[in-house]
């Protein structure tokens, strides 16, 4: 993965496959830390289970008995000095939090966050996501709850012309505050 | 979100043609998007079909997404789906295949046969 935004692309299809029907995005960026949380409200892990899951043998999938989105995510952190964690708990939900140092030579870009969002919610029109982009200057949230309130029922999300709209205004308000430079 | 105004207008714009849309089968295009896919390359792949078809103004087509088809070499994979017909699976894809194939296969009907599965095994 050359882009930290594809590794959360990565994530987010655990979160869907957990049953979740919210999913919480949250960057944060603090000058020196890049700090990139998911947040889900599927069905979650027992604690063994969640401990396990960095070990690229570890997967729920039956086809194969590999499973890299989480331990990629982990070593790309790691690379910079920086961290991953999951906290889960059953029928709760999951936590996966990665803290990247962007400073760090080995530190992929960010990259298009708005990409991986906005496709996501196209093809999960069933599931909410929020997304949070935090930056010493403000922050810019995002919400499909909000965006159905004013949509109603006989708009999809997604509609091209919303698709759009949504794309613009979720870069536009995170370039007013400084994001665009760290993607 | 501070736009949600223009929103406002664009729900009204398009409450017209979303009735008619209703009424049509829909063509399904699917992309594999699990790490194999993701590392490959799924996602610009992903925006093109959504923007070709938003341009086009498919109303018929839906894109979605699946996960990982079973040949991760071949990634990434995209399949499509008309009422009606077998499906066709395209590999290797890019996002300029993505254009041509909406606009060869999507629109004028014709399989772009050179990116398809059945032509990469010959």
């Amino acid at each position: 993965m050359n882009e930290i935004s594809l590794h959360v692309l990565d994530i987010i299809q655990n979160s869907i496959k957990a049953g979740a029907d919210l999913i919480v995005i949250v960057i944060e960026f603090d000058g020196e830390r890049l700090t990139v949380t998911i947040t889900d409200n599927g069905c979650g892990m027992d604690a063994e289970t969640a401990a396990r899951v960095t070990d690229p043998f570890v997967t729920s999938r039956t086809t194969r008995r590999v499973g890299l989105g989480i331990p990629l995510f982990k070593a790309s952190a790691e690379a910079t000095g920086g961290s991953l964690t999951v906290r889960s708990e059953k029928g709760v939900g999951t936590v996966v939090q990665a803290i990247f140092y962007y400073g760090h030579i080995d530190c992929p870009p960010l990259g298009s966050m708005t990409q991986t969002i906005v496709s996501q919610i196209v093809c999960h029109t069933d599931v909410d996501f929020a997304y949070s982009f935090v930056t010493p200057r403000g922050r810019m949230d995002f919400s499909t709850r909000e965006v159905r309130q004013v949509l109603g029922d006989d708009v999809p999300l997604d509609t091209p012309e919303v698709v759009v709209w949504m794309r613009e205004s979720i870069d536009n308000e995170i370039n007013e505050i400084g994001g665009g430079s760290i993607q | 979100m501070k736009s949600l105004k223009d929103l406002e207008e664009i729900r009204k714009k398009t409450l017209d043609s979303i009735n008619m849309r209703k009424d049509e089968e829909s063509t399904r295009v699917v992309i594999g998007m699990a790490t194999c896919g993701i590392a490959a390359g799924a996602r610009p792949v992903l925006l093109a079909f959504m923007d070709e078809i938003g341009k086009r103004n498919l109303q018929h087509v839906t894109v979605s997404q699946t996960g990982c088809i079973g040949m991760c070499k071949l990634e990434p994979i995209v399949e499509i789906f008309e009422p009606n017909k077998e499906k066709v699976t395209y590999v290797k894809m890019t996002p300029e295949k993505a254009v041509r194939v909406v606009n060869d296969h999507l629109v004028n009907n014709r399989i772009v046969t050179e990116y398809t599965i059945g032509n990469y095994e010959k």
